[in-house]
């Protein structure tokens, strides 16, 4: 027996678990409950509350996004540079945290933030004014850029690491400063990185129900939410399947965006 | 100067990540109900704990399925890598495409098409549908951590046994798995701390009466938080912390 | 020539280690100078503190008569060329060529036509557009060193940069860079473990081993008057032999006298006597000066080489001629190519105190 056929029990798990599976949000999506053809349910995302739902959660995921780049490229840049970057300190930083459980990590941002929580508290004390960003898009903003910063550190710290020494020196000894050695050798050369730490925040933040719900109240509804509440309360699931189609074109596109970095970098 | 201001930025970076379960922490010690107000310190969560049936069951659950999902995701997955090592490029080209669905893929998408192909089925939701569920999304880990492994293998040392009279599956566990092991090991671990801290695909998957701590949390959420659930969270995050310290204390001594 | 750089009491240690030594050492104007030596000798650190990138402890770099020990490489008049070529992989040769210019801001054309001439100069014609993967280990050497020459530096730094090139290929760039240096008319300071290299390429060799300059000199003078045994012994291989100075011009080599041309070492002075392999006459026993028998011989393609065992020593001998294994032969020696170097002092002293 050849050994590739070693892989027939993950093909054949990967096509009942993870094949059919989209195959069945496809075929709900595109029937409507007697099973009749239709594209209702994809086109019901252009109904004013879903199109809100769906902008507001775009909005808000790009913002976190860029937040998360901005603040996560400089912390790979350390760990590269400082060669922290390598064992205990990352799974420190990023696992382990993992331990402690998502929803309550999350939800104990709401004691931080509260009107007498502890960061205005100690804004008190420093005589700053308070905040007040619970239950708004900036408490949901905040949830995302913590819940998915590691993902934004880990690619792109991959990609710093993977340059060679030799040459960062070699654009200092061209006559290079500092600014242009980042942003002509570094920069380009981490943008793999830099795209797959992008959808792999953007699309958690882009699909998220749990944190616009633990930190957003109850008013503020993303496309998650309204697609949880189709499966889970509602229990229209051809619309529900409709409306997550229209998320899988981004994943879709983030998905082929991958593939095509990735393929450049072999 | 520029020393400083890594150390202060990785500083502020510590605290924004850590503050979220120092103040879990703080909380399981607090004698007030609500987490709005510190009401004196007590160690009574810690006792109640173990006496609360329905959270001890929710535990079982999630450790139960943390550790099958993971050990049967180790052991396809390993197996699949294996297999690649054989395969045309473009075979293991489109094997690992597959294998990145899940990882790229939106939880909620991934747990809601899951859903829908039980409904479909007519399979019943409970444990079995939730340990099925973390397996799917547990495998690309597996797959993601031990193929650079086998990547990096030396052929010739498998080549090496059979030559010196192994037959090729002595050869496999004697010679290959040993080289393999640390990807397998940080694989199964990668795997197992993402089924224990799942919540949305088990949401999707969940039958009624079947809970593990992620789903029970977030039915708490709304009527407010058990105190023993800080308590539980903060026994599993404290040892948890202790033995990767102490793990990753050893290999230091060892280099030296 | 004028001195262009000038090393004074460099000082240098990584975590406790010292790696440079007080070193002193100038480089003339469009001298070829090689720093020669085995992995940790100092060699490469030594060329990164020229270059830029590491800081000494102590000392100064001189360059031109200003001190630039504190300047940061990018202002630096001098360029590297490092091993493994570091090219930048996500420009086209063009654009690897173009960099250190186009962060001068110079004028288009003038980038255009620099191109072309580095591009000539380096025999790589036409490969302006393709990606650094997609050229050779031999080529992308070679563009690595048109990519530092394109900035007129006043000196070229090379880090062992053949080190990763197969044989032929290497012989074939020992001689490139040789037209290369006179074209340009600059300052070549050349890294290297390869003797053979060395001895090629350079007006001025330099011998470092831990931390220290062994011997500086012509690839003629290493090569044929190695002060010490270190220099004799790393440099092609020898014969080092215990001997003792009988007085000027002439030497006694393990209870055989030999006559020499060397002289001022004193009376009765045990000194090392360092005697080439290709020095070494083999001739019908009677005719030399001590006699032996031939224990080894392997074919090494230009020549033989043997081993024989004479008063007790095995001598290293490459001859044209094929002597089997168990011949009897005489050794001769003629007297200019015994060189007599000087004992450590350490042991020197040693040798003294038994004397006594």
């Amino acid at each position: 027996m050849s050994r590739k056929y070693l892989a027939a029990p993950y093909l054949l798990w990967a096509l009942a678990f993870v094949l059919i599976p989209l195959g069945m949000i496809v075929y709900y999506g595109l029937t409507d409950s007697n099973g009749a053809v239709t594209l209702s349910n994809i086109l019901a995302i252009s109904s004013p509350e879903h199109r809100k739902a769906l902008y507001l959660a775009i909005g808000l995921s790009l913002i976190s996004t860029v937040l998360c780049l901005l603040m996560g490229y400089p912390l790979a840049m350390i760990l590269a540079s400082t060669g922290m970057g390598k064992g205990a300190f990352v799974v420190l930083v990023f696992i382990l945290p993992m331990w402690m459980n998502f929803l309550l990590r999350t939800m104990a941002w709401q004691t931080l933030l509260e009107k007498n929580g502890v960061i205005n508290n100690l804004l008190g004390v420093l005589g700053l004014p308070p905040i007040s960003i619970i239950n708004t898009g900036g408490a949901i903003i905040l949830g995302m850029i913590y819940n998915f910063l590691p993902f934004m550190v880990l690619p792109i710290h991959t990609s710093l690491s993977k340059i060679d020494v030799n040459v960062v020196n070699a654009a200092r000894d061209l006559g290079a400063n500092g600014f242009q050695v980042f942003f002509r050798v570094i920069l380009p050369l981490s943008i793999p990185g830099v795209i797959s730490g992008i959808t792999m925040v953007f699309i958690p933040a882009l699909t998220t129900f749990v944190i616009s719900n633990l930190l957003g109240g109850s008013k503020i509804l993303l496309i998650g939410n309204v697609i949880e509440q189709e499966f889970t309360q509602t229990g229209n699931w051809n619309l529900g399947s409709g409306l997550s189609m229209v998320l899988m074109i981004f994943i879709l596109v983030s998905m082929i965006t991958t593939f095509i970095t990735d393929k450049e970098e072999a | 100067m520029k020393k400083c201001l890594q150390r202060t930025y990785m500083g502020i970076i510590f605290i924004f990540l850590y503050a979220p379960i120092i103040t879990l922490i703080v909380l399981s010690f607090n004698k007030s109900k609500t987490r709005a107000k510190w009401g004196g310190f007590t160690t009574k969560w810690y006792i109640d704990l173990f006496k609360n049936r329905a959270i001890m069951q929710a535990l079982y659950n999630t450790l139960a399925i943390a550790l099958l999902s993971a050990a049967i995701a180790t052991v396809i997955g390993t197996i699949a890598c294996l297999a690649m090592t054989r395969m045309k490029k473009r075979d293991r080209a489109i094997l690992m495409g597959i294998t990145n669905i899940p990882m790229l893929n939106a939880d909620i998408v991934t747990g809601i098409s899951i859903m829908l192909l039980f409904i479909s089925f007519g399979i019943k939701f409970g444990f079995g549908t939730i340990l099925i569920a973390h397996i799917t999304f547990n495998i690309p880990y597996v797959i993601l951590s031990v193929n650079p492994r086998f990547k990096q293998l030396n052929h010739s040392i498998y080549e090496a046994a059979v030559d010196l009279g192994c037959t090729p599956v002595q050869a496999f566990f004697r010679v290959v798995v040993p080289d393999i092991m640390p990807g397998i090991l940080s694989g199964f671990f990668m795997a197992f701390t993402m089924s224990l801290d799942d919540f949305v695909i088990t949401h999707f998957t969940k039958g009624p009466g079947v809970d593990t701590l992620s789903t029970k949390i977030y039915t708490e959420v709304k009527k407010g938080i058990k105190p023993e659930m800080y308590a539980l969270s903060t026994i599993i995050f404290v040892s948890v912390f202790i033995i990767l310290l102490a793990v990753n204390l050893k290999p230091e001594k060892k280099e030296k | 020539m004028t001195k262009l750089i000038d090393l004074v009491n460099i000082s240098k240690s990584f975590d406790d280690t010292l790696v440079l030594d007080d070193l002193n050492l100038y480089i003339r104007e469009n001298e070829f100078l090689t720093l020669l030596g085995p992995s940790g000798c100092g060699k490469t650190t030594t060329l990164r503190i020229i270059g830029g990138f590491t800081t000494p402890d102590q000392g100064k770099v001189i360059f031109d008569g200003k001190d630039i020990t504190g300047v940061a490489p990018n202002k630096r008049p001098l360029n590297t060329v490092f091993q493994k070529y570091a090219l930048f992989p996500h420009m086209n040769i063009e654009e690897n060529i173009a960099f250190g210019l186009k962060i001068k801001n110079k004028p288009k054309q003038y980038i255009k036509d620099k191109i072309q001439y580095a591009l000539k100069l380096v025999n790589l014609d036409g490969y302006g557009k393709r990606m650094p993967d997609q050229l050779s280990g031999g080529q992308q050497q070679r563009i690595a060193i048109a990519r530092a020459i394109v900035n007129e530096p006043k000196v070229l730094l090379l880090d062992e940069p053949l080190g990763a090139l197969d044989l032929k290929l290497r012989q074939d760039m020992q001689y490139e860079l040789i037209r290369l240096k006179n074209e340009l008319g600059i300052t070549f300071i050349y890294v290297t473990h390869d003797q053979e290299e060395a001895l090629t390429m350079s007006d001025t060799i330099v011998v470092m081993n831990q931390g220290y300059i062994q011997q500086i000199g012509t690839p003629e003078d290493i090569y044929n008057e190695p002060e010490n045994a270190f220099v004799a012994d790393f440099i092609g291989d020898s014969n080092i032999i215990p001997g003792i100075m009988i007085k000027d011009e002439l030497v006694e080599i393990l209870g055989h006298r030999f006559a020499c041309v060397d002289t001022g070492f004193g009376t009765n002075k045990p000194v090392d006597v360092v005697i080439r392999p290709e020095d070494v006459e083999l001739v019908t026993p009677g005719t030399g000066t001590i006699s032996g028998k031939v224990s080894h011989i392997i074919f090494k393609g230009v020549h033989y080489e043997m081993e024989v065992m004479a008063a007790g020593f095995e001598w290293l001998v490459q001859s044209t001629k094929m002597f089997p294994v168990g011949t009897e032969v005489d050794i001769k020696i003629d007297p200019f190519n015994i060189q007599i170097m000087n004992k450590p002092e350490s042991e020197d002293e040693e040798a003294v105190k038994l004397d006594e």
